[in-house]
């Protein structure tokens, strides 16, 4: 086995940091307004895990590259283009049932992906792996408990959260479509192969999604460019937002 | 004294002001009791105390650094390092029975062992004792709690709510 390029090693980490950073930030933003206390505890909890993740992957990122940049410069100072997160989980808030159905169809892959990621020959993402999975495996009890309770709700409930999964149907095709980073991501060693977590994915949504008595969308077509730093119009706004303070008082420390 | 007895002997005193050295968000546990302290390496006098995280996201761990650097530098073991190591992952396993005496006497329902029985970590609700009353007629209110490291959870018989320290 030979160990991925340097290069391919720092956008893949990326891609991870990445996702988990912008997932965070989101669920942040319902700090303070969710829809009842012990539920704005839970994105507030969920945010801080996948921000904590996120600064583990960073870090090591940053090391890779070896160009002396930290987490904070690599999370404070990149712009758009340079985001290699999967364009799911940019996606607005909207109201609860689009933030559940988000969460509920990147954890159930999240699961999947950090659980193959405790074996990658790669030791420092196999350790940061071993905390995530169990922290996804809490997320996703959440996740697909709020789909069961939403979708089998009321009459509106019900519409508004089918509504919510066919408006972001289209953005989990690109999670299990690799690329040239990946597929030599895989041959490493370092991580797995996607396209055979798509089954595995399904198996974890459809009975969920028939509990919650919603239908699984069928998509005409994915949506993709995530990985490679092609976003939709929100990821801009959002990471204005994020990085603001830093920007305005670099190197500020308290 | 040898040199390598003089570093045995540092390290013993190390373990000893690290069971002095509470966490800051469970402030009757110290970070022995909770497993976050995992080694203390002593080379020429020179100390290094290794810990490690609970959750990913712990906002508590750069605390905890550097109490651990300061309570030691108030014993006259300044320059210590504080490094962190993820592996093996924290597992509310490595709580001792004294550690878990000490959450229940302050209010905290401690883990269900083992973190290897899937039924407390994924599968549906475990039946927790109050740690007030110890009833175990109780529910749980919310999933997640005061910190990472915790659920909610309410007692059907004296109705105090209490907080649930998750087994992971």
């Amino acid at each position: 086995m030979t160990a991925a390029s340097g290069g391919d090693l720092f956008e893949y980490l990326l891609r991870l940091g990445d996702t988990s950073l912008v997932l965070g930030h989101r669920l942040s933003e319902w700090c303070g307004q969710g829809p009842a206390l012990e539920e704005d505890l839970a994105l507030a909890n969920i945010a801080l895990d996948l921000i904590g993740q996120a600064r583990l992957l960073l870090e090591y990122a940053g090391k890779v590259e070896g160009q002396g940049r930290s987490e904070d410069d690599l999370a404070y100072l990149r712009d758009g283009r340079d985001y290699r997160n999967l364009l799911l989980v940019e996606q607005p808030n909207g109201h609860y049932g689009d933030t559940i159905a988000r969460q509920f169809l990147y954890d159930a892959f999240a699961v999947e992906l950090w659980g193959e990621l405790t074996r990658s020959g790669d030791v420092q993402l196999a350790a940061i792996a071993a905390k995530a999975v169990k922290e996804h495996e809490y997320h996703w009890r959440h996740s697909s408990g709020w789909l069961i309770r939403l979708g089998d709700g009321t009459e509106e409930s019900h519409a508004k959260m089918q509504a919510s999964l066919d408006r972001l149907w289209t953005y989990t095709g690109e999670m299990f479509a690799d690329d040239d980073v990946e597929q030599a991501i895989q041959r490493t060693g370092v991580g797995p192969d996607v396209a055979t977590l798509a089954p595995r994915w399904n198996t974890r949504i459809d009975p969920v999604l028939s509990e919650a008595t919603l239908t699984r969308p069928v998509a005409s077509w994915m949506q993709r460019g995530g990985k490679e730093g092609r976003h939709g119009e929100h990821l801009g706004h959002m990471l204005a937002e994020m990085q603001s303070v830093h920007r305005a008082h670099p190197g500020a420390k308290w | 004294m040898t040199a390598a007895t003089a570093d045995t002997e540092i390290e013993r005193r190390v373990w000893r002001l690290l069971e002095q050295v509470q966490d800051p968000e469970i402030p009757v546990l110290s970070v022995v009791d909770l497993g976050i302290a995992r080694d203390v390496r002593v080379r020429d006098g020179e100390v290094e105390v290794v810990i490690t995280p609970t959750y990913s996201g712990c906002p508590a761990m750069d605390t905890i650094a550097r109490d651990i650097a300061d309570a030691l530098a108030a014993e006259g073991l300044g320059g210590t390092r504080v490094t962190t190591q993820l592996a093996p992952a924290w597992t509310t396993d490595w709580l001792s029975d004294e550690a878990r005496a000490k959450l229940a006497a302050y209010g905290v329902a401690p883990p269900e062992r083992a973190s290897g029985d899937k039924r407390s970590l994924l599968g549906g609700e475990v039946t927790l004792a109050c740690p007030r009353c110890g009833s175990r007629h109780s529910e749980r209110i919310s999933q997640f709690g005061s910190t990472a490291c915790k659920a909610l959870y309410r007692c059907l018989d004296c109705l105090e709510p209490f907080d649930y320290f998750k087994c992971v």
